[in-house]
């Protein structure tokens, strides 16, 4: 396997993206008609792209397994978008969101690809708004910003707590009027299990139509896997039940790297495990760190409840710790500073699991500043709290919602009970920088890559990336293999490399179907979900790390000899679809335990217990790690390690510092 | 494995596929706790069902959180069940009493045909929505955002109607199976934004043309729709659709 080559282009930073755009090769309008492009997933990153390409010219095939494309993960997201538009007039600037982006990374991440992702963010809104996307606005008729974590400025652009939502239906109505017009094919219950590679291009995929159960042969003249995270090999996380790593999987078997997978986003602000039925973890957004402080009591085991504990009793442990940003440090900070009061006692709730996230005294303030504009003077407690409570629920009300609805407690009058939860993966396939992994014509976009973020995604980073790749990269970056494919035919179906992928896709589901064992899908992935939140989760070390390999190894053998699957594979059947997915995290979180176990640091979300500084912050090796970590797939779940060195030219790296 | 002291009655729809006939079965499940959510209370089922060597009940449902749409079940008589403004997904077995029957089956309507058990086929709505439910602008072309104020109260009046999650049950409650309230949310909301201006009228007009084409029933304005919306999307919608409907007719020069 030949040397990584990240391709990124020469020359000064600010210029790099700028230069590389206007001299990449183009594919003239009329072979365009001719080349077909195959996209896998629908979000944000994969409608974007899908439409933007049929714009193009190109022929698209777009494949989901949901029943349709609107209801890809994306449409979760709740918080917000960045872009460094500087509308608030508060300093901002491409560098500035640059900068935070790589230092909320923990300076991992690609200098040239971020730098891009800040340069290409303020067409991203601008775009969104052309489309109709009704992103919150001032009474001025201009859009209207809001704090994230990891930043000191106002650059976060949404639309209440449905961002994702309303950002994904302007990426689906464009995706949807190429399908109109029959420039993009939609396969809609449809998962790709296999790439096609022939003479070491990608060249096509296997699908299963999920509704008869066929396997179908696609052919096309590049890849792009745009197919999300990959949270799931938790089992509880805040993704989405059918969120998968399947795609992105089946390619790393068929010789893609896969970058970072060790890099676990949790999210500090989800709400608390009910019990062990539970399927799924809910987020409440980033955005109420905006107006919510963090805190426990000062005593251990306090059972009183949070409105009788006064004042000078709370520990507001975030402020406290970190005064410069306060409620508003990155994730990853916040969420092991959740972790640190929990396990030494402080945590609340029945589970001693959580911590509160209290609104009273921002209801307050803004309940004030209400009943001025009201002309209501010196108002009362009372008055302030009922006008401040219109304003929180105009700016988060489906959340307060959604928290009643599932814990059964009122946010308006209690503080929430949160705790982290896995949320968000930075690792995924390796790629350069035009978006290609190491397969050439295989492409991967969004969460399905590893290459914006480093070691710690920022609040409103994953829909900038998404859309960033999707609308404004990938179109022109595709540009540089396709015209150097003209002269390829597509690869008829009955070619050897199609006969091959489609018999070794019906092999797995017959074996699945064959076993017969005792066991569920969800037990084993409850098993593996386990393994992973002790072993691999928000604190990491050396033993339980080679605990974790062992585990999961052991797991692995029980699920390919006591699994069962009911039904059959050519109808509808959830269970089957499930089985080949947490194959694949089961393979995914031995890597991962891997991945963790070689990375001799802290950094980021990777937090290993014996490296970390005085003040228990992470402890990062620049000297021996900075680095990505892309792995090679070599059969039989074993793995190489290859690495890119990271090169900082134009940021000066330093501790991570948010006190 | 669950952990509650609820015991209940489920009659859930079982059909094989779309050509089968179905019908109502009977399963008793024990111990489900308040807590649990009532996709969490079927997850049980399954896992009871899978244990015997019988075949799951097959259902739509990804994000549990309310938002994608996906779920979609009818719950004694009334979609999402029981309770107003959220999903199937949302709706926690605290809503229910320890020995009651609960009666499941999936959107019943002409054009959303059945697939297996409670899963149907919503594929319409996303014909309705290429048929016009967007604005013709290619990647690239867009001004500065902040070149075009749009007054807060118009903007928040759009992003409610665009609050709609697609999941059907204004056409599964609908006693025409009409899909008024879906469609007028996405041409109301781009109706009244100065986006969405210059399509006005052709939009209203392909996507009502596509409604019909797929075979969802007529508004007889009883407002079922409106009231199990799980997102509240409003009535108004439809009022300003037919208006701009029948200005697209009668008035406008473009009619198609």
């Amino acid at each position: 396997m030949a040397e990584l080559n990240a391709h990124i282009p020469e020359g000064e930073l600010t210029d790099k993206w700028t230069k590389l755009r206007s001299s990449m090769p183009l594919v003239n309008p009329s072979n365009k008609r001719s080349i077909e492009i195959i996209v896998v997933g629908s979000g944000l990153a994969g409608a974007s792209a899908a439409a933007t390409l049929a714009e193009m010219g190109y022929k698209v095939k777009c494949f989901c397994f949901q029943d349709s494309p609107r209801r890809a993960h994306s449409i979760a997201a709740q918080g917000g978008i960045n872009a460094a538009k500087n509308y608030q007039n508060d300093g901002d600037s491409t560098y500035r969101l640059f900068y935070d982006t790589i230092k909320g990374g923990d300076y991992r991440a690609r200098e040239a690809n971020v730098h891009r992702l800040a340069e290409v963010s303020t067409n991203i809104i601008d775009q969104c708004v052309a489309q109709g996307v009704p992103l919150a606005r001032e009474y001025g008729g201009l859009l209207d910003n809001r704090s994230f974590g990891g930043t000191q400025v106002q650059r976060t652009f949404y639309a209440a707590g449905q961002t994702g939502q309303q950002l994904l239906l302007g990426a689906y109505s464009a995706l949807e009027r190429q399908v109109g017009m029959g420039k993009v094919e939609m396969f809609t219950r449809h998962e790709m299990l296999e790439v096609v590679v022939v003479e070491g291009k990608a060249k096509g995929i296997i699908a299963r139509n999920l509704l008869t159960g066929e396997l179908e042969r696609h052919s096309g003249h590049a890849v792009l896997l745009c197919s999300g995270g990959y949270g799931n090999v938790f089992y509880l996380s805040t993704n989405a039940m059918g969120s998968n790593v399947t795609a992105a999987w089946k390619a790393h078997k068929k010789g893609a790297f896969f970058g970072n997978p060790c890099y676990t986003q949790i999210h500090p602000t989800c709400i608390p495990v009910s019990g062990d039925h539970q399927s799924k973890l809910t987020l409440m957004s980033e955005s109420l760190r905006n107006d919510g402080r963090i805190w426990v009591p000062k005593k251990k085991d306090d059972t009183r409840k949070a409105s009788e504990i006064p004042e000078d009793e709370r520990d507001y442990y975030l402020e406290r710790r970190y005064p410069a940003f306060g409620n508003l440090v990155p994730r990853d900070v916040a969420s092991r500073a959740a972790k640190e009061r929990c396990d030494a006692g402080y945590g609340v709730g029945k589970s001693k699991l959580a911590v509160y996230l209290d609104f009273k005294e921002n209801t307050e303030r803004y309940g004030r500043i209400e009943a001025n504009k009201h002309n209501i003077h010196n108002p009362d407690k009372e008055t302030c709290m009922k006008l401040g409570r219109e304003v929180i629920k105009e700016k988060y009300g489906n959340l307060f919602d959604m928290y009643a609805q599932i814990t059964g407690e009122d946010p308006y009058e209690l503080p929430m009970r949160i705790y982290p939860a896995v949320h968000y993966t930075m690792g995924g396939l390796w790629v350069d920088y035009n978006l290609m992994t190491t397969v050439p014509g295989l492409y991967a976009l969004g969460e399905a890559n590893f290459s914006d973020h480093g070691a710690n995604r920022l609040g409103a980073s994953a829909l900038m990336q998404g859309l960033a790749d999707g609308y404004f990269v990938l179109p022109y970056t595709i540009g540089a293999y396709l015209s150097k494919e003209l002269a390829t035919k597509p690869i008829p179906q009955d070619h050897p490399a199609f006969v091959e992928a489609e018999a070794s896709a019906k092999a797995i589901l017959d074996k699945f179907l064959s076993i017969k064992g005792t066991k569920s899908v969800d037990h084993f992935h409850k098993k593996l979900g386990k393994i992973m939140w002790d072993k691999c989760g928000m604190a990491r070390n050396e033993k339980g790390l080679k605990e974790g390999i062992a585990e999961i190894q052991q797991l692995r053998k029980e699920f390919w000899s006591d699994l069962r699957v009911p039904g059959s594979s050519d109808e509808m059947n959830p269970e089957l679809e499930k089985a080949g997915r947490v194959a694949d995290f089961i393979e995914l979180g031995e890597l991962m335990c891997m991945d963790a176990l070689n990375r001799n640091e802290s950094c980021g979300g990777h937090f290993r217990e014996e490296y970390q500084t005085e003040e228990g912050e992470a402890l990062r090796d620049d000297e021996n790690y900075a680095y990505v970590s892309a792995w090679e797939y070599k059969g039989d779940v074993t793995f190489e390690l290859h690495k890119e060195e990271l090169k900082f030219e134009n940021i000066k790296v330093a501790q991570r510092s948010y006190k | 494995m669950s952990t509650g002291n609820m015991n209940l009655t489920l009659k859930i729809w079982r059909q094989k596929n779309n050509k089968a006939k179905g019908g109502l079965v009977d399963y008793k499940i024990s111990e489900v706790s308040p807590d649990m959510s009532f996709l969490e209370m079927f997850d049980v089922l399954n896992e009871d069902l899978v244990a015997k060597g019988e075949e799951p009940v097959v259902f739509d449902h990804d994000c549990r959180e309310g938002i994608c749409g996906a779920c979609s079940m009818f719950i004694d008589g009334r979609p999402h069940g029981p309770k107003e403004g959220i999903t199937t997904c949302q709706l926690h077995m605290r809503s229910f009493n320890d020995g009651d029957t609960i009666v499941v089956e999936p959107w019943r309507a002409k054009a959303f045909p059945v697939i297996k058990d409670l899963m149907v086929d919503r594929t319409a709505f996303d014909r309705i929505i290429a048929s016009g439910g967007f604005i013709s602008v290619n990647t690239g072309n867009a001004q500065d955002a902040n070149n075009l104020p749009i007054p807060k109260v118009q903007a928040d009046s759009a992003f409610e109607a665009a609050a709609c999650i697609g999941c059907g049950a204004c056409v599964a409650t609908c006693k025409n199976a009409s899909a008024m309230l879906f469609v007028s949310a996405k041409v109301s909301q781009l109706a009244q934004l100065p986006q969405g201006q210059p399509e006005r009228y052709r939009r209203v007009q392909s996507m009502v043309a596509q409604m019909d084409a797929e075979g969802f029933g007529n508004c007889t304005n009883t407002g079922a729709c409106e009231a199990e919306c799980p997102k509240g999307i409003s009535l108004e919608n439809i009022a300003r659709m037919n208006r701009d409907f029948y200005s697209a007719k009668f008035v406008s020069e473009e009619s198609i």
